[in-house]
């Protein structure tokens, strides 16, 4: 049966409600089991021995008395790793990130791991592993990684996309995107503001650490429990790396305890398997807090320089971003994606911009939610401010002037569908907040921003009980609500109450391959696959209602949950409900089930404008947020609490990254705040309630209209409270995170300039 | 190792062990016990997903040792619910959506069932400062200020019922 | 004949070119000529790349047709968090 996956308007009796989640019981009880929470007989703990140099030699490890201390059961080093990963240099970096080989690349690069039979041993253990460092120049600035003379950290890497050259350099890539003439364009323009901007580096900040528990037999099979966002690209990439069939290793996923990004690369797994194939015993393996600041990866620290110009009534003529983006240790493509991301919500004629991905000493960045989107948006959209302010034009209807639409030619190539960053600014427009008065040291701000979305390998179960209860088991992960709203579509298709439907996260043993939860592709692509689950388990059940009343499939309907005989001739049969034809399914041909394999494509983009208001301490620069308002575009909010959940924590993660939020490295390389009480994440007294306002512009490609909803609402926050902040204090900040000492500097700069043009 | 021999009461039942005399008492609870309801998101105090409550007052477990807990009162999540009746605020977390990932939850409910058994009405703001030991990442921290307060608003009322019924 | 935009760094592995023409029905015979007319296609293919077909991004389902005179453009596969 072809699956249509085009939108068709249909109405929803469940889709759109707000039941209770059915994973709450377990998660407000402490039954729900995280990463940590599983232990295995006979298990040892692991521990990870870390550099505490950012670049350094590694001359000789000796384990010799590690290996000699009562109860360790094994110790492991580069060794135990062989390279197996036959040139492909992707996953060379991931093993090489997983532990050191030679050369230690960043503070907190994992050197050795010991498994032992309690925590105490296995610490002694590392205090008795001696290893032999020269320690090496180091760079972790983005701007100095950049220059001719900077340490080296891969001396393989040359630049793609930049001019061929032998030598070795930082600069691992060079992205261009755009279209037009810029220099054409600028000369147009009666107004042109040029401005440099820099973030710092954040993490993701989940709360739950990195945990797993790993089982090797001799026997080559293995089992790996995990937090992870993708259990099956763990599977398949632990798999190549130590050598085992794909088969032979199930990696199920625990509840998790959050992601954002964080938890789609592997960091520790690998040798938490290798601890237990070597030791042939069970190794639970947890990261602590400071593990995961120094070792996990956090996103890009930037620098940039942002340039646009327009016409004296608004109409922007052209534009250009020069994106330094570090990559930490090893090569990504993070630039790339702020370069492609920087002018999405615009509708420009002449546009480049040019992402530079530059390695430094510092843990391998990874995906933070909608990656390198939020620090490009922050310059575009303060230098969007600053050119309204120039026209003394309304910054929304500045922005509404030159938005993107259906048809615009996105500044990453491709030309829009429908989409809704118009309407989202009309929404931010015409919204209450947006006319609300402002007290004093207070100034409102608003910016846009923009993120892709993503399907994928998706597949989906479904079994229907004799009972006509339906057990539903999908291969992406719960970050928030997601078997909530699966459930409700697999309820909505079948016609049987939500309550019917029980949502299972499939391990790797049990579906076949789903990409990892990333990209908002929760519930766009499992959504998806679980329409078309549903959709073949009706054919089934309309062809066994056929059976029963000894009919043609042909002529059997399926309508609100019950099999119905078509036409007049067969008007004596009363219709047929999913339970009565569950019941009877023994006999007419065994187990009912639905299935679906598909390719989850067509995702969507998605668009959010914010409106942010601040109130600034003169004094002391500290910066409150006092009202704070979403507007999103959702496709289709299939239980728009957890959309609105979506939406107030990327906007709550966006506050933290914009006021607070750094790593701070010495003058030697090391993290200097690897805890939650010198990294701060924004606390509940630090926040207003976040309104949201949800926008269902549909997306073409789902049947539901469903686009990705997770990622967008981090983007906006940055530059919605630069803004707000330029706005309350009359200084524009030019560096994230906007910390007090920061603000309160700006502030004396500004009013000692204002001195000196009144004193000339 | 010479380890400590702790007699104690956990949510009501009462619990013998024997720990390192450096362990924490969150480290007990979760590897000793089995009660892994409180979890470990920082062990340094400062993310409150270990809160639990000794004698009735809210701790971070993970900057307790298992052998201070000797002859005390211990409760966790797991000791909220009666039977199969869920506390209030347990069943008002899953109604407000106040969780996602749920890592957190444990934690905020034991330090927002402190909050009302020593403040049954408290304002926004109280909420606010009574949970801010306690980091959420993932929901901006706004339903579960209202699943708190819808709590309070829902104990009040029954406290006012019960009451009229008395007189 | 399709013309085939290239982003980004791809333009690296067709000699700097910022479009080629291509005579293809689905992204797979798609692949399969910018592969043979730029070998060194072969490795950003396995780097991953993504198809946009008139402004709908397609990373795996490369049996997607392709509409004559459809807008396409090849883009490096983008991950998300
Ligand atoms: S684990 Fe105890 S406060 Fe974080
Ligand atoms: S719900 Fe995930 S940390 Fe609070």
């Amino acid at each position: 049966m072809t699956l249509d996956t085009q939108f068709t308007d249909q109405k929803f009796k469940l889709v759109g409600s707000r039941p209770d989640r059915p994973d709450g019981v377990d998660k407000v009880t402490g039954r729900a089991r995280y990463g940590a929470d599983a232990s295995a007989p006979g298990q040892l703990v692991g521990a990870i021995l870390r550099s505490p140099h950012a670049h350094a030699k590694i001359k000789k490890i000796d384990t010799s008395k590690a290996e000699k201390l009562k109860g360790v059961k094994a110790v492991i080093t580069s060794a135990d790793l062989p390279d197996l990963t036959n040139g492909n240099r992707g996953n060379y970096d991931i093993l090489e990130n997983c532990m050191a080989r030679g050369r230690a690349l960043y503070d907190g690069h994992a050197v050795a791991a010991v498994a032992a039979i309690d925590a105490e041993t296995a610490r002694r253990a590392l205090s008795l592993i001696s290893v032999d460092y020269k320690v090496l120049p180091h760079v972790t600035d983005v701007d100095a990684a950049m220059r001719s003379n900077a340490p080296i950290v891969q001396p393989h890497v040359r630049t793609a996309g930049g001019e061929p050259s032998d030598k070795p350099t930082n600069i691992a890539q060079i992205s261009t995107f755009g279209h037009g003439d810029v220099e054409a364009g600028f000369a147009k323009a009666d107004k042109i503001v040029e401005k440099s901007y820099k973030t710092e580096q954040t993490h993701q900040g989940y709360i739950e650490p990195h945990a797993c528990l790993a089982t090797v037999g001799p026997d080559g099979q293995g089992e790996l429990w995990v937090t992870t966002q993708g259990h099956y690209t763990f599977r398949n990439l632990c798999a190549s790396l130590l050598g085992m069939d794909i088969a032979k290793l199930k990696v199920t996923s625990s509840e998790i305890g959050g992601g954002f990004g964080g938890k789609t690369h592997v960091w520790m797994e690998p040798l938490a398997l290798a601890l237990s194939r070597k030791a042939n015993r069970p190794v639970k393996l947890v990261m602590s807090r400071e593990d995961v600041f120094r070792a996990s990866g956090p996103t890009s620290s930037t620098s940039m320089d942002i340039k646009i110009g327009c016409t004296n009534d608004g109409r922007i003529t052209a534009a250009t971003a020069t994106l330094r983006y570090q990559d930490g240790a090893f090569p990504g493509i993070w630039g790339m994606l702020g370069a492609m991301t920087a002018f999405a919500c615009y509708d420009l004629e002449n546009v480049q911009s040019v992402g530079y991905d530059v390695l430094v000493n510092r843990p391998k960045v990874a995906a933070y939610r909608a990656p390198s989107a939020p620090m490009a948006a922050f310059g575009v959209e303060s230098t969007i401010d600053l050119l309204a302010a120039e026209l003394n034009m309304d910054a929304v209807e500045f922005r509404l002037l030159n938005a993107a639409k259906e048809g615009t030619k996105a500044s990453y190539g491709p030309t829009y569908g429908p989409i809704g960053i118009g309407p989202t600014l009309e929404a931010v427009k015409n919204h209450p907040h947006m006319h609300a008065p402002l007290g004093k040291n207070q100034g409102r701000g608003m910016a846009c921003g923009f993120w892709f979305n993503f399907g994928g390998q998706t597949c989906t179960d479904l079994n229907i009980g004799v009972d006509g209860t339906v057990n539903m088991t999908v291969g992406t992960v719960d970050v928030g609500g997601a078997r909530a709203s699966l459930s409700l579509i697999a309820a909505e298709e079948l016609g049987i109450p939500y309550e019917h439907v029980k949502c299972n996260i499939g391990d790797t043993a049990s579906l076949g391959h789903n990409d990892t939860t990333e990209g908002s592709r929760g519930t766009f692509s499992s959504g998806m696959a679980t329409i078309f689950a549903a959709r073949n388990a009706i054919e089934e059940l309309k062809s066994r209602a056929a059976k029963t009343w000894d009919i043609d499939p042909e002529e059997v309907d399926w309508v609100d949950g019950e099999a119905v005989a078509k036409g007049v001739e067969h008007s004596n049969l009363g219709p047929l409900s999913l339970a009565q034809i569950a019941k009877a399914s023994p006999n007419t041909g065994g187990p009912i089930a639905g299935h679906s394999e598909t390719v989850a494509d067509g995702a969507g983009v998605s668009f959010a404008s914010h409106i942010c208001d601040v109130e600034v301490d003169p004094e002391t620069g500290s910066t409150r947020v006092v009202r704070y308002t979403v507007v999103q575009d959702a496709g289709k909010a299939i239980h728009p609490d957890y959309v609105e959940g979506q939406f107030q924590g990327g906007a709550a993660q966006g506050i933290g990254w914009a006021l607070n939020e750094e790593y701070i490295y010495g003058e030697d390389g090391r993290l200097q705040n690897p805890g939650f009480l010198d990294y701060r994440i924004p606390v509940c007294s630090d926040l207003p309630f976040i309104d949201t306002e949800i926008l269902e512009i549909p997306n073409p490609n789902h049947p539901y209209g469903i686009r990705g909803v997770g990622e967008t609402s981090i983007v906006p926050p940055l530059a919605a409270i630069a803004n707000a902040v330029s706005n309350a204090a009359g200084v524009r900040m030019d560096h994230i995170p906007m910390s007090p000492p920061r603000i309160r500097k700006a502030i004396k700069a500004e009013a000692a300039m204002h001195q000196e043009v009144s004193a000339g | 190792m010479a380890g400590v021999h702790v007699s104690t009461t956990v949510n009501g039942d009462d619990v013998e062990f024997v720990c390192p005399g450096s362990e924490s008492l969150l480290d007990v609870l979760r590897n000793r016990l089995g009660l892994t309801g409180a979890k470990e998101g920082c062990g340094t105090g400062d993310c409150g997903a270990c809160s639990v409550t000794v004698d009735g007052q809210l701790v971070c477990a993970c900057l307790m040792l298992g052998a201070e807990v000797e002859g005390r009162q211990v409760q966790t999540v797991e000791g909220m619910a009666q039977g199969d009746q869920l506390h209030p605020l347990q069943r008002q977390f899953i109604e407000n959506a106040a969780l996602q990932c749920g890592i957190c939850t444990p934690g905020f409910l034991m330090a927002a069932k402190a909050l009302l058994d020593r403040n049954p009405d408290p304002t926004e703001t109280e909420i606010r400062y009574a949970l801010a030991g306690n980091l959420c990442r993932c929901t901006g921290y706004d339903k579960i200020v209202r699943a708190v307060s819808a709590t309070a608003k829902e104990l009040s009322q029954e406290a006012t019922t019960k009451g009229s019924k008395k007189r | 004949m399709l013309e085939v935009q290239l982003s980004g760094t791809l333009r690296d592995a067709a000699n700097g070119a910022a479009s080629i023409n291509i005579e293809a029905a689905t992204i797979r015979e798609l692949l399969r000529k910018v592969v043979e007319q730029y070998p060194r296609m072969a490795e950003k293919l396995e780097a991953g790349i993504a198809v946009s077909i008139d402004g709908n991004i397609f990373r795996d389902n490369w049996g997607e047709a392709i509409p004559a005179q459809a807008e396409i453009f090849l883009l490096p596969r983008i991950p998300g968090g």
